[in-house]
This record gives C-alpha cells, structure tokens and sequence, in this order.
C-alpha cells in the first residue's frame, strides 16, 4: 500500500462518501440534532409549569396566598459543584481524544478514564438530591414541579450513565490498543455525545436553578 | 513499527485540525470561568435585578458556544454538521421559547 493510499485508508478525513465526510459522523450529528428536540420538548414542558406548583415542596424560596414564606429545597453550592464535575468530564473527554490521535495510548484511556470517573461523580450528587427531594416530600406526583423537574433531570442522568458506560468501553479499548489514531473517529463519536450531554446541563443549570 | 505506519501516523496527526491540548485547558478555564460568574449572579440577584436572570442566560450561550466550537470541532468540521445540529437546535429553542410564552405571559395560571 502507498503511503497517499494508507494515509487515505487511516484518516478519517479522507473519505469517499457524496458529501466528502464520513457517513458515521454524520450519522451521529444527526442522532444529536434528534436528541436535541428530546430535551427540546422535556424543557418546554418545564419551563411551561416553572411557578405554577399549588402545593410545595418549592423549589426556590415562595410566598404563599396566607404569606407564609416557604424555603426552597434546590441547593445551589451542591449542585454547583457537580457542574463543574461535569464541565472538567468534558476537558477530560476532549484530552482522551488527543492522546488516542496522537498514539499515546496511556493518557488517551487515562484522560477517558477520568471521564468515566467525573460521570459517575456527577451521577452521585444526582443520586444523593433525588434521594433528599425523596425525603423531604417530592415526588413524580406531587406537584408540577416533581413531575417535569423528575423527566427532565432524570432523563438526563440515564444519557450521563449511558455515556459512563461507553467511556469505560472506549478508555479500554484504548488501552488494550484495540483502538489507536487510525480509529480514533470511534473515540471522536464518543467524545460527541458525551459533550452533547455537558451542552444539555449547560441549558438546564440555569433554568432550573439559578433563574427563580 | 513501521516507517510507512510512522509516517501514516504523523500524517494522521498533523492532519488533525481540532485544536491543540492547550486550547483545550484554555477553553476549560473559560468555562469554569463563565460558570462561576453565573453562580455569583444568582447569589447577588438582589443587587442585579431583573438583569440578573439576562445574564445568566447570556452566560450559559457562551458556555454553550464555547463546547459545540471546540470541544465538539464544529469550529473545525464541515459546515454540514453545524446545519445538522443547528437546524434542530434552533426548533427546540423556538419549542421552549413558544411554550414559556403560551403559559406565562398569553395565558398565565391565575394565583
């Protein structure tokens, strides 16, 4: 094989398709675009009942009819920090990427290990709120917000423990050097949908959060 | 390894146009950046107002634009992927945008 025609066969940019790219790729932007009118609707659905829960627990401190004043139960400093959690997963997922293109196999399945890691962290503060909403009375029935709050984070929790699962899959295979830089488009897959899901909370942070 | 594997490998790394480490923990900074900036307008929204809510949303574009830019390489790839993804991007925001309009301001819930 000549060195044009292994360049040709390795590189993912060099691709004999109609549109000139590789059909994966587009394939998963596609996915993303789909996804992306999923969350679309979970958000409109929130955003629609945002302040219109009747009966509590409330999300962010509320002046009742009998103006009792009732705290929230978001806690901000902790869902602080699992942003950040997931914001560093993102760098981490981006450094993998770069070391598996470059052939450093070691830091390619370190940097998606710590990936995996960071997901999973975040997966637990999302656990250990959902536990305490539990505790202190919300539910998926017992108001507006339990319902659409429940689907929307809930929702996105399942894609973070999906994309754990496939960061672990892919940090091994790269270590095992079962995927190097001429296979480096299935780690660049990954790495989409993964960032596609750190965009998500990016949006959801602060609707359900921060904005009152 | 190979000199033709080599110089595949070389080719394949040089001809990777997705930005460098560095901008990678440049953009990382940025980003924790920007999310500690909205976090302290949420906790000085007294101070800010009804701007306060503006600029958390603003804040949030730039973290949003920051990722799909560089860390998902549309800043890189094909244009055709920014269509893909921005095309449906754009109706869910017109989704959102409808449906908070329809419940808040054309037809609130009375209290």
């Amino acid at each position: 094989m000549s060195h044009s025609s292994a360049t040709r066969a390795a590189s993912p940019a060099h691709i004999d398709t109609s549109t000139g790219l590789d059909s994966r790729k587009l394939a998963f932007w596609s996915f993303i675009g789909s996804e992306c009118l999923l969350f679309g609707t979970l958000i409109a659905s929130y955003m629609a009942y945002k302040g219109d829960s009747i009966s509590g627990p409330y999300p962010h401190e509320t002046v009742l009819p009998d103006g009792t004043v009732v705290e929230g139960i978001l806690d901000i400093p902790l869902t602080s920090v699992s942003t950040a959690v997931l914001l560093f997963s993102s760098l981490f997922m981006v450094l993998g990427l770069a070391g598996v293109q470059r052939n450093d196999r070691k830091m390619g399945a370190f940097w998606l290990g710590m990936t995996a890691l960071f997901g999973s962290i975040f997966l637990g503060f999302q656990v250990y709120e959902f536990t305490h909403f539990w505790h202190v009375g919300l539910t998926l029935q017992s108001n507006l917000f339990g319902s659409t709050f429940y689907m929307l984070t809930g929702f996105h929790g399942a894609h973070v423990f999906v994309g754990v699962l496939y960061m672990i899959v892919l940090a091994a295979l790269v270590w095992t050097g079962r995927i190097g830089p001429e296979k480096s488009l299935n780690v660049e897959i990954g790495g989409l949908y993964w960032h596609f899901v750190d965009v998500v909370w990016i949006i959801v942070f602060p609707l359900i959060y921060l904005i009152p | 390894m190979s000199s033709e594997t080599r110089e595949v490998l070389h080719d394949i790394d040089t001809h990777t146009d997705h930005g460098s480490t560095k901008t990678y923990w440049v953009i990382g900074g940025y980003l924790f950046v920007l999310t500690a900036l909205e976090i302290a307008c949420y906790y000085f929204e007294d101070e800010l107002g009804s701007m306060a809510s503006a600029i958390i949303l603003a804040l949030s574009a730039a973290k949003f634009i920051l990722v799909v830019m560089f860390y998902m390489h549309l800043k890189y790839d094909s244009r055709l992927f920014t269509g893909v993804f921005l095309f449906p991007m754009a109706l869910a925001t017109l989704v959102i945008v409808g449906m908070t309009v329809l419940y808040h301001v054309l037809h609130p819930l009375p209290r």
